[in-house]
Order: structure tokens, then sequence, then C-alpha cells
């Protein structure tokens, strides 16, 4: 064996020009710096990383107590922590990429269209997969088994390895920019542009084993969120009883198990025409790429309402228990919610209008598009009425559900512009269009996910969040939002093309600095979302909430202590009515011992997620560099891991009835001897959790 | 009044102080949603195959390849194979011994490997004659629907050894019984793809 043969074995297609460090050595232009700032960032932050934990003597704990836990909570947390680690590197690409716009027009500005071309394609796939994605899967994992009492998930292991993969999807796109190179093909990924031919490098192969690892999470995650939902709910919790947020995780549950399959299938199609020679979307031999598109959009447009569907369901929650009301129109909201759910599978097409169908296919999925604003209308009518003599309390959370309603109403009319065939065909594939996305996504999953996050925070960690810097966050987002995107209707009416890397029309000047100015200001509120994290942290003792009702909240969530103990419910509740535990405060039954105490089976940590997350990433990144010996020990550790799994008997601990009721006792205590907050003092220090009911109840 | 039954969407078991009734349910009713999940999967492949039927690029096409006595012999394999299971599962209900569910374990593995042979053969031909993926979109369609099934075979195959292997371990504790019951709606959902990709397939290509 030669010297190259050995080194092709061991390391694949890895050679020293992958790094991005060498390449900026080789070429020190300033486009070759950045990325090697970039890559150096993802070292750095990793080594910094392993030294806090080392330094903290954190290892043990983050092994123990989180990574290998099954606690539906944990998990949550978790997903959360990825959504804002990626979240902050796709914001910065985002910033860089209207930098070069406001730049290169007549100009080569500062990155090369080949990193540019990086950038475009990171960030959508980053901020889709990797950042909405598990924001959502995050708060419902959280949220939902102690909005329908349940103990925990359907299957714990299972939500464990969701996760991993995700984890490991997550990984390689921050890999990417330490080794190698990403795709510059877009976060949709066409062929036969991203196909052999064209792109024989590992970009698009990054791109491919990324999305599938996350893929196939979010595939089990649905599946185990409708078990749960169909199956764990507690006694009396009929579904038309449900929490509007669940109502929402249970479709976007289904959408995740029909929609992702269409995803996988059209990633490992196009991986089967990169590394076998198939042709299934190639230009030549019978391939048709159409078939690409017609099998990422009948993933893609569903998955606009998993996203967005979460954060209705955010809205829902925080709209009512802010306004001191039940929710308006609760029917309606669950029928609009699934009627969403239903025609989200009948309008794929309009994402590409322009590719050759006849008028007729594209005037029938043109008024599908539109028909879909109905039943959102019909949703934004009943948030108004909520609100309507409700005692509105103007909080954080309330302030970006507020933001929400104006903005995504201006995005939905945008959208409903698009969904006009012959209106398309103008603006297609301008900056237009992008304008519209973002001012759907926007406010429709990242502020949503945001008021969820500065809502239920207090229930995860039984602190709030300092109100000040929220509210400043909360400016930040929507005036840099605007800033960001409302120029860019012009430019797309202007006919500026989206994804460009130089530009030629100086008259686009000014909305490209008001633009690039927005972006700056949405990279600030960001920072300001992490200082209100570090600052709440810091004066956690001032804003605790142990006794878990901060808000003076409806649903059965709130009806524990903050944090919630383990197994979430000392004994399993009964529900009654809409509205559980608000009706339960009102009639002055909460807050009560249960008459006697079980033991509680709760299931034991387990390796198998880490080790299932591990050898998927481990199996992505052989198949980018075709390292097969990294490929064959990741598939393989995968199987083994799972079977061996399947001969532990022993997976189970039971928590004792007496440690059970002492935990609920303390609780209990600490309920009893705090002092019930009328709403006006809700963002006091005297705000123990414990709310006193609103309206006061009449005395019989 | 009798314990409450256990039911649930699977094959009902007696017994039911083994297995938690709600426990069970759960575990069945998810594995149904992954089959449905997978199902979509099998629809597109189908659906992509549809498409690129025609797409032949002057390599070989379905007349020329697909041959009506192997995939014959192995639809008769797989569907034996599903009754054999079948048996099985009555057998694990109703036969206080654990042999005759062993027994047609077996025979339902040695069925899904010689389909598995039959199968792999037909490839092996197909790529004697020159049709491999990488000469046509429709040989790409067909390698790609036929395949993955066949790996869903494999997997199938390899998860009753392991059953086989926890029966011997565990006896027919909870949880072997309820992987049992996962594993056969696993293998009848594979014959229900399999009826379709020799009506879709094999018959519609020898007979056009």
């Amino acid at each position: 064996m030669s010297g190259d043969e050995l080194w092709y074995w061991l390391f694949g297609r890895l050679d020293a020009k992958a790094l991005p460090f060498v390449r900026a050595y080789d070429h020190p232009v300033l486009s070759e710096f950045i990325g090697a700032g970039a890559g150096a960032m993802v070292v750095i932050g990793a080594v910094g990383v392993v030294a806090l934990l080392t330094y903290m003597r954190w290892w043990r704990p983050l092994f123990l107590d989180w990574l290998t836990s099954l606690d539906h909570k944990k998990i949550g947390v978790m997903y959360v922590v990825i959504a804002g680690v990626m979240l902050t590197r796709a914001l910065i690409e985002a910033v860089l990429m209207r930098t070069q716009q406001s730049l290169a027009i007549n100009a080569p500005g500062i990155v090369a269209p080949e990193h540019f071309a990086q950038l475009f394609s990171t960030h959508g796939t980053i901020m889709i997969f990797f950042m909405a994605m598990p924001f959502l899967t995050g708060l419902i994992n959280y949220v939902v088994p102690l909005q329908i009492g349940a103990r925990d998930v359907a299957f714990p292991l299972l939500n464990s390895i969701s996760l991993m993969l995700t984890a490991g999807g997550a990984g390689l796109v921050m890999i990417s920019l330490a080794i190698g190179e990403f795709s510059t093909g877009g976060w949709s990924g066409y062929p036969p542009y991203t196909g052999k031919a064209f792109q024989p490098g590992v970009g698009p192969d990054y791109w491919i084993w990324a999305v599938t690892l996350t893929s196939l999470g979010t595939t089990f995650s649905g599946l185990n969120f409708a078990a749960t939902i169909y199956k764990k709910r507690c006694p009396g919790m009929h579904l038309m009883r449900m929490p509007l947020f669940s109502w929402t995780a249970l479709c976007t549950s289904i959408l995740m198990i029909f929609a992702m399959p269409p995803l996988t299938l059209a990633t490992a199609l196009l991986a089967l025409d990169r590394y076998a020679d198939f042709h299934f979307f190639t230009n030549d031999l019978g391939g048709n790429m159409m078939n690409y598109v017609n099998l990422f959009w009948l993933f893609g447009h569903p998955e606009v309402y998993i996203i967005v569907l979460p954060a209705f369901g955010v809205y829902s929650e925080v709209i009512s228990a802010f306004s001191s009301k039940e929710l308006y129109g609760y029917t309606s909201l669950v029928l609009a919610t699934m009627a969403i759910g239903v025609l989200s599978f009948t309008v794929w097409l309009h994402h590409f209008f322009t590719m050759g169908q006849s008028a007729n296919i594209n005037a029938v999925f043109g008024i599908a598009t539109m028909t879909i604003g109905i039943p959102t209308g019909v949703k934004v009518y009943d948030w108004i009425w909520t609100m309507f003599r409700g005692e509105v309390r103007f909080t954080t959370q309330m302030l970006f559900s507020l933001a929400f309603i104006v903005t995504f109403v201006l995005g939905g009319f945008s959208g409903i512009l698009l969904a006009v065939p012959p209106i398309d065909y103008v603006v297609h594939n301008t900056v237009f269009l992008v304008a519209h996305f973002h001012n759907v996504i926007i406010p429709g999953t990242l502020f949503g996910m945001i008021a969820g996050y500065q809502y239920w925070f207090p229930k995860a960690f039984g602190f709030r969040l300092v109100e000040g810097w929220g509210k400043i966050s909360f400016v930040c987002w929507v005036v840099g939002f605007y800033l960001a995107f409302m120029p860019l209707y012009v430019l797309g009416l202007g006919g500026m093309a989206r994804r460009s890397q130089a530009l030629f029309e100086p008259d686009y000047r000014p909305w490209l600095i008001v633009a690039v100015v927005g972006a700056f200001l949405l990279l600030t509120a960001l920072a300001t979302l992490f200082v209100q994290l570090v600052v709440s942290v810091r004066e956690r003792e001032r804003n605790r909430v142990p006794v878990g009702d901060p808000w003076d909240a409806r649903s059965l969530e709130w009806s524990v202590s903050a944090p919630p103990p383990e197994y979430n419910f000392a004994t399993i509740p009964q529900v009654g009515r809409r509205d559980a535990f608000y009706w339960r405060k009102a009639a002055r039954g909460a807050y009560k011992p249960a008459d006697h105490y079980r033991d509680i089976t709760v299931p034991k940590n387990s390796w198998v997620g880490p080790f299932v997350g591990l050898g998927g990433a481990a199996c992505g990144f052989g198949l980018v560099w075709h390292i097969w010996w990294m490929t064959i020990l990741g598939f393989a550790g995968v199987w083994i891991t799972v079977v061996v799994r399947s001969f532990v008997r022993d997976t189970h601990r039971v928590i004792p009835a007496a440690e059970v009721e002492a935990t609920d006792r303390r609780w209990l205590d600490q309920a009893a001897s705090a002092h019930p907050i009328p709403r006006r003092l809700e963002e006091s220090p005297e705000n123990f959790g414990l709310a006193e009911p609103f309206p006061a109840p009449v005395p019989a | 009044m009798s314990a409450p039954q256990l039911r649930h969407v699977g094959l009902n078991l007696r017994g039911s102080d083994l297995i938690e009734p709600s426990e069970a349910a759960i575990g069945i009713y998810g594995f149904w949603i992954f089959l449905m999940s997978d199902a979509v999967l099998f629809a597109l492949l189908f659906a992509i195959y549809g498409t690129q039927l025609s797409a032949t690029a002057g390599a070989p096409g379905p007349q020329a390849e697909f041959k009506i006595g192997p995939a014959f012999i192995e639809t008769l394999l797989l569907l034996t194979s599903s009754l054999t299971f079948g048996l099985a599962s009555i057998a694990m209900k109703y036969d206080r011994t654990r042999t005759g569910l062993v027994v047609l374990l077996c025979f339902t593995l040695v069925l899904g490997l010689a389909f598995l042979g039959f199968e792999l053969n037909d490839f092996q031909t197909m790529f004697a004659n020159g049709a491999t993926p990488d000469r046509s979109g429709f040989l790409s369609a067909f390698f790609a629907l036929v395949p993955t099934h066949g790996l869903h075979v494999t997997a199938g195959c390899i998860w009753i050894a392991v059953m086989l292997v926890q029966i011997g371990v565990f006896g027919l504790d909870d949880r072997v019984k309820l992987n049992l019951l996962r594993l056969g709606l696993f293998w009848h959902f594979l014959d229900i793809i399999w009826i379709g990709i020799f009506s879709v397939v094999y018959l519609q290509g020898i007979l056009r």
C-alpha cells in the first residue's frame, strides 16, 4: 500500500486544504480570513467549553444529569440550548450577508461568491432545521406532558435518541465550518446543481447527512409526541379539554410523521445520485430533477406549518394568561389548527409556480394557498377577542404576541400576493420572496419561541427572567425586523434577485443600508436576550417563584412546583373541564396534599441516546469525507447499541412514596407560607409564584 | 366483575396480568405510527418509480429484465412467511410451551432468508445483463424501491434472530411479548409492500 492509499484508507479525501486556516494562508484575502475566523470560532468555542467543563468539574453532571437523562424536561431544555447556539451562528451569517450586499454595489465587497453561497445555504439550513425545529421540539417536550397531566412522553428513550440525532446533525453543520466547506446549493439543495457533476466536493454531502440525521430525529419526535398526546392524557383530559399549545403540538406531530419521510427520501436519493451514480435528478440518462422539487416541497410546505403552529399555541397560552381570560373561541382555534394541518399538504406546488406546469394547475394550487388564509384569519380574530376587556398586562411575552399579530398579518398579505401565480411570475426569485418568508417565519416562529421561552422559563428554572432586558430585547427584535425586511419588499419589487453576491444598481444602496442596520439591530436583540439570561441568573434570588404559578395561568403545568419534580405530578391529576388549574384555584382546591401517595416508577438514565447520536454523526462524517471505516463503525455502532439495549431489563427505578410525599409537602408548605399576589405586583420580587385568583372569586 | 381485558391495536394476549394494558397499548400504538411513516416512504418510492417508468434511456427496460418465475416464488415465500408469523403469534397466545412459537419463528426466518436469496439472485442476474442503476432513471428507481423493501426484510430477519435469542434468555417476559407483537406488525407490513411491488413493478412490467 502506498502512502496515498494509506492516507485515503484512513482519512478519505480529507487533506490540508480542507482546513480554512490553510486556505487563508494560501490565499490571504479577506473572504478566506472571514472563513478562517469562523472556523477558529468553532475551534475556540469547543476548546472553551471543554476547558470550562473541566475547570468547573462539570463533566460528571453533564453526562449523568443531562446527556443521559430521559426526563422530557431536561431533553426539552437541551433542545432549546441547541437552538440558541445555532441561532447565534445563523444570525451572524445573516449580518455578514447583509453587510456584503450593502457593500458590493459595483464593488467586490468582503466575501467571495462561493463563500457567500455557503453563507445563505448554512443560514437557511440552520434556521429551519437547527434553530426553529429544535426550539419548538424543546418547548413541546418540556410543556406538553405537563399540560396533559402525564409523567413523561410515551417513549422516553426514543426521545433521547431524537435529541441526539438532531445534535449530531447540528454537530456536522458546525464541523463543516472548521473542516471542509458547506453546500452552495441553498437550504433546499436543488439538484442537479447539488449533484456530483456540478459540486463534486464535500459541501452538499455535509448538507445531505446533517439534514438526514435531523429528519430522522424529527420523525421519531413526531411519533413520540403523537403517541404521548393520544395515549398519555390524565383522566378527564378529553381532547377538547387540552390547552391549545397541546393541540398545536399534536397537529405539528402529525405533520412531522407525514412530512419528514419525503425529506428523508429526497436526501437519500440525492445521496444515491452522488455516491452510487444513480440517475434520479441528473440531467442525463432519464434523471428528472422535478421529482426532487416535488419531494422537497412535499416536505417543505407542511414544514412551514410544523414550525408555525407551535408558535400559534404559545401565543394562545400567553394571550389568555396575560389577559386573565379564557381563550376566546377555543373550538374554532382547534378547528382552524387542524384545517391548517390538512391544507398544508395541498399547496406545495406554489413553491415552484414558474417551473412549467399548466396555468390550470397553478390556479388550483394558488387558490388552495389562499384558502389557508381563512383559518389563520380566524385565529387572529380569536386572539384579539381574547384580549378584549381582559386584564391585559404588557409583559415581554405579551409584547411579542402583539408584535406577532400585526407583523404576521402583514406577512400573510404578501403571501396572498405571492399565491397569485401571475404575480409570482413577476417577483419570483427576487428578495420580495425573501422579505415575505422572513415576515411570516420571524413573527410566526421565532417571536413565538422567544415568547414561549420567556413564558415557561420560570416554570423550568424556578425564577423569572428580568423584564427590563426583556423589553429592550423586544424593541430591538421588532424594530430590527422591520428595518431589515421592509426594504427587501421594495428592492424585490425593484427587481433585485435573491442570493446575489454582487449588485450593479446604485439605486438599491439606500434600502440595502437600512436593511444592514436592521440586521445589526437583530444581532443586538439576540445579544440582549443573552444579557437578560445572565442578569436573570445573577438576580435569581429576587425573582424566585418556587410555588410555580407566577402568571395566574390556567393549565396544569402551572399546578406544580417550579421547577417541577422529576415525575411532574405527585399524584396524577383528574380533570373535569377546560382550564382545569384555573377552576381548581377558583374553588380553593389547589395546593392540597393528596389522600395518599404511591411509589412512582421513572426511567433510568441511558447512554443509548448519546451513543446513537455519536454513531450517526460519525457515520455522516465518514460519508462526507469517504472515510469508509468510520462510516461502517458509526452505522454498526448505532445498531449494536440498539440491539444491546433490547437486552437490558433493568431500565426503571422507583421513587418511594415517602420521598414523593416529603417533596410534595415541602412544596405545599412553601405555598402555604407564600403571600398570594394580585396581577399588578406580577413583576415585583413579591411574586413568589402564588397568584391571587383574578377575578377574585365571589364569596358564597 | 372480571378484570379489564387487555385491549390494544395489536394481537390481544391472554393473561393480561403480564403486561399492563395501557403500557402495551402505547407501545403498539407508537409502532403503528412508525409504520404509517414508513408507508409514506414506500408510497413516495412507488410514485417515483411510476414517473421513471419510461426513463429507460436506452438501458434494459422492464420487459427484458423482469422474470415472472423468480418474482412469483419470492411472493410465495414471503406470503408463506407471513402465515408462519401469524401462526407464531397465535402460538404465543395459546401455546403454554414455547416450542411452537420458536419453531414457527425459525420457519419465518428461513423463509425470509430464502426470499432474500432469490431477490439477490435476481439483482445479480440483472447486473450481469448490464441492468445497473447507473444506466438509467428507470433502473435507478427500481434499485431504490425494491432493495429498500429488501433492506427492510433484512432488518426483519435480524430482528427475528434477536428475538429468538431473547426468548432463550428471558423466556416470554413482557418486553419480549411486546416486541414480538411489533415485529409481527412489521413483518406483515413488509408483506403488503411486497404485494404492491409484485403488482406494480413485476406484473405491470411484464404485461406491458
